[in-house]
């Protein structure tokens, strides 16, 4: 009994396989209906399945695969030619086999009344009788016409001197019209006996066959199908032992520096090559090409083509590229979708690309690639693209944004709103996409493994999507910190680089602004998060210490400053999951055991920057300053009572706190005592006309202007954020010390004639 | 408390947290330790002291007696670990001090006393009363289940 079970598994397996090929070669059959390889190909299969499912007493199963088979025959010998009626026919047989095995594996018999074999074994069988004179015509012509075809345009040029060709395009017609296993044999003695013939005549297809056919029985030969369990154990082993061979590494290194045996540093040195070794290697196992995930795609786009009216052709290129098969499951769905997608919403029908100027039939390209030890792959269409107007305008209506931030948005920014949740711009709702539901799940999935899905788009040239994966999850590198006598984990994938920040540095460089620090570097500013806050360890003020080790890191758009304790090294580590008491926590991506045998929390560097409160638009700001030249990052003040005035931040020296006791009159000027000099204070609600503001913050918030030793102080109520603003002003409101006014952050805000408010502090002073 | 969970075990491993004397069934024990190593864990919900390598598998550490609502344990003194089998994972839970294995031979296990503090019925299913003592029937996975929010 169970070794029949066996037997059943092992048929399961191997149809499975077979199936993926089927559809693979029937879709490219309906591109080159004359190919006897494809045509070969399929009639193997399906011969296979039938042979093994008639031992095995499956009747359903033998009797669908039984006119199939006839069909592809009667197809292979010329008897009949593809038609999209019979490819559609074939297809049937193929999804129905699929559900046949599918209940097979479910109940062990192909038995079950949910499927209908009659329908779709009638219409083979009415595919098989077409007129028998048609089907005559066809087999006289077929043969006679393709064979000269075949031969003529390669073999041309040689054909002459070789008296061998004369003969060549009979045997082939001969060879065409051989049973299958028959081919093999002849293909291989022509080969032998004539290899002149082979060498120039074009390569007969059954010669190619027969060479394809030993590449594939020595590929069977040398691989052996292994438990994807025991591919994971070992993965999980050799991560142990990495860590420890770390450890002995450690031990060893400490032994021979006291003097110990050279023997040890010798055996240890060879430990760490194998097992690194051994770790690659294993790695290896599991790495699978992404072609395999994309042989169902062509079937996808036929079918979603079919279903949608549009003309589809599907090209690939880098189906080599390897990565770790558990990735491999999760980008799946996501990719599906993608390509789904652009089908649907991307690729015009053929009316409309006629009229477009465009080729009737439209291209979607999937290539795949490795860069920076990420694997990136991009689905490219050619389709309408994608019109960011009309992106921003539903952004807007969904209550994504606000017409404000679309205007400041770029381009790139308000594509990838289609990637938020509740998004959909489907004017239909399709029963392929356009339920809003797909792009957000698509981005939460791709980012759950540590990817990035990203678009960019040309309005009537097209759409690019590009996913970027990591290689594998299981070992990664990363950068080890510690922080209150803790070590932390950060991948490197999130790592940017390493900035330390001492003495006057210091202080010209990060700014405290209104409790969140910014770190200026090389004209950006950057906001910092510091780890230990940030872990809830310690409240202290970053712009206070003495000098800060800042770890700058960026997940999807976002970027920040870390600053940690200290930095160790970078190392190769174990990514192993956390206990359940950890879920929702969202700062953590797990954990590893360092060399020392201590455990370290990998940061979720994603999850931290949410933590800290640094989202995409404080970065965006950041990111905007370093192209767009029309902006100005203004300093936003809070004069009481909901006024607000900005000024220019590149105005703006330091950013200062007094407490109100600490002002000294001279003269009618308040002053404060500020770095061994005297800061002259100028209320700014007054010095621009307003009434005093009734609240009396204090300590008092002071905004420095000017430098060296004409420092003013202009005494604000609160400083309230940076903002990056294409000032679009206008003389409402001007008076003196005010230029006029603009919206920021939709509300009214003045424009500070910086100039003229120091003036009047001048003129008391 | 179901009468199921009450007659399911009779030797239990026992351990004291606070001068209360706990027991797990044995079966549901991997493992006795003193104690470890611990590493913080930084924002984790607050019963949870900390993280272990036990011969490379992270184990969260529990303490039981801040899981139980108990008082915290003295600076000084060391916990011990109750390694746990619980929901597919292992955890820790951290004990003041172990107890042998002991065999209730048959006496019945009585619900838990509803006077006790609500933090200790949460994750105790019944009381066994020794001839000398009286013995908290801890539920493992209860214990370790410990959220964010906790």
């Amino acid at each position: 009994m169970s070794e029949d079970d066996e037997i059943v598994q092992e048929f399961l397996v191997e149809s499975h396989e077979n199936l993926d090929q089927l559809d693979r070669d029937l879709v490219d059959l309906e591109q080159q209906p004359g190919s006897k390889e494809l045509l070969s190909s399929i009639f193997r299969t399906i011969h296979t399945i039938k042979g093994t499912s008639g031992f095995l007493a499956f009747s359903n199963l033998e009797s669908l695969t039984h006119v199939g088979e006839n069909l592809l025959s009667r197809l292979r010998d010329g008897e009949l030619t593809m038609t999209p009626e019979i490819a559609s026919s074939l297809l049937r047989m193929v999804d129905t086999v699929r559900s046949l095995l599918a209940v097979v594996e479910r109940t062990g018999s192909d038995a079950d009344d949910s499927i209908d074999v009659a329908p779709v074994v009638d219409a083979i069988k009415a595919c098989l009788e077409t007129p028998a004179e048609e089907a005559k015509a066809v087999a006289k012509r077929a043969p006679a016409k393709r064979a000269p075809a075949r031969k003529a345009p390669a073999a041309a040029p040689i054909a002459e001197e070789l008296p061998v060709t004369d003969e060549t395009p009979a045997e082939l017609v001969e060879l065409d019209e051989q049973p299958e296993p028959e081919v093999h044999i002849d293909a291989f003695e022509v080969e032998a006996d004539a290899p002149a013939a082979h060498a120039t005549a074009p390569v007969p297809a059954g010669a190619e066959e027969h060479g394809e056919g030993t590449a594939r029985r020595s590929v069977a030969d040398s691989t052996v199908r292994v438990d994807v369990d025991l591919l994971d154990t070992l993965v999980r082993l050799v991560g142990e032992l990495v860590l420890s061979r770390n450890q002995i590494l450690q031990q060893a290194d400490a032994a021979v520096q006291s003097g110990a045996d050279v023997e040890l540093a010798r055996a240890s040195q060879r430990l760490n090559l194998v097992a690194s070794e051994l770790q690659e290697s294993i790695m290896k196992t599991r790495m699978q090409p992404i072609g395999q995930l994309w042989a169902k795609f062509p079937r996808v786009v036929r079918d979603l083509g079919a279903q949608l009216g549009r003309n589809v052709k599907l090209e690939m290129d880098g189906q080599e590229t390897e990565l770790d098969r558990t990735l491999l499951e999760a980008v799946k769905d996501p990719l599906t979708h993608l390509v789904r997608n652009s089908i649907d919403h991307g690729i015009e029908t053929p009316e409309d690309r006629v009229a477009a100027g465009k080729p009737e039939q439209g291209t979607l390209l999937l290539r795949a690639f490795h860069e920076s030890g990420q694997v990136v792959v991009e689905i490219v269409d050619d389709g309408k693209g994608i019109d960011p107007a009309k992106i921003g305008a539903v952004g807007v209506k969904r209550g994504l944004i606000t017409e404000d931030q679309l205007v400041r948005m770029e381009q790139r920014e308000i594509l990838n709103l289609i990637f938020r949740p509740g998004f959909s711009t489907a004017e239909k709702v399709t029963n392929v996409s356009g339920r809003g539901v797909g792009m957000d799940v698509v981005r939460t999935n791709i980012e759950r493994i540590g990817g990035t899905v990203d678009l960019s788009s040309r309005p009537g040239d097209g759409t690019t999507v590009r996913v970027r994966i990591p290689l594998t999850l299981a070992i990664i590198p990363a950068l080890v910190v510690g922080e209150l006598g803790e070590r932390y984990a950060i991948p490197q994938a999130n790592l940017v680089e390493l900035v330390r920040v001492e003495g006057a540095d210091l202080k010209r460089d990060v700014e405290d602004l209104a409790g969140a620090p910014l770190l200026r570097l090389r004209g950006h500013l950057l906001p910092l998060v510091g780890l230990a806050n940030a872990l809830g360890l310690s409240d202290r003020s970053l712009a206070s210490s003495e000098s800060l080790t800042v770890v700058v890191l960026q997940a999807d758009d976002i970027r920040f400053g870390m600053v940690v304790g200290e930095v160790h090294d970078t190392q190769e580590i174990v990514v192993k999951p956390l206990g359940r008491q950890f879920k929702g926590i969202g700062l953590y991506a797990g954990a590893t055991v360092m060399g020392d045998g201590g455990v370290a929390l990998i940061l979720d560097v994603g999850g931290l920057a949410a933590r800290a409160g640094v989202d995409n638009s404080m970065t965006r700001t950041a990111e905007v300053r370093t192209v767009e030249d029309d902006r100005t990052a203004l300093l936003l003040l809070d004069l009481g009572e909901g006024r607000r005035a900005a000024l220019p931040l590149a105005e703006v020296a330091r950013l200062e706190e007094f407490e109100s006791a600490k002002i000294e009159r001279s003269g009618g000027t308040e002053v404060v005592q500020y770095r061994d000099g005297i800061l002259p204070l100028v209320r700014l609600d007054r010095a621009i006309g307003l009434a005093p503001s009734s609240e009396t913050p204090d300590p008092l918030s002071v905004v420095v202007h000017g430098s060296g030793d004409s420092l003013v102080g202009i005494v604000v109520d609160k400083v309230l954020d940076v903002v990056e603003e294409t000032v679009i002003a206008n003389n409402i409101g001007a008076r003196a010390g005010v230029i006029g006014s603009t919206v920021v952050q939709d509300r009214v805000t003045d424009l500070v004639d910086l100039d003229a408010v120091v003036a009047s502090a001048g003129g008391r002073y | 408390m179901s009468t199921a969970s009450l007659t399911e075990a009779d030797q239990y491993c026992t351990f004291w947290a606070d001068g209360l004397y706990f027991g797990v069934p044995v079966s549901g024990v991997q493992e006795v330790l003193r104690f470890q190593p611990m590493s913080a864990a930084p924002r984790a919900p607050k019963s949870v002291y900390g993280l272990i390598n036990l011969r490379g598998q992270i184990v969260t550490a529990v303490d039981l007696r801040h899981r139980l609502g108990l008082s915290e344990r003295p600076a000084d003194q060391s916990p011990m670990n109750v390694v746990v089998r619980s929901r597919g994972e292992v955890v820790s839970l951290l004990v003041d001090d172990i107890g042998d294995v002991i065999d209730t031979d048959g006496v019945a296990i009585e619900a838990v006393p509803p006077t006790l503090p609500a933090s200790v019925r949460a994750v105790v299913t019944g009381v066994v009363p020794l001839p000398d003592t009286i013995l908290l029937v801890l539920d493992g996975d209860l214990a370790a289940d410990v959220l964010a929010a906790g």
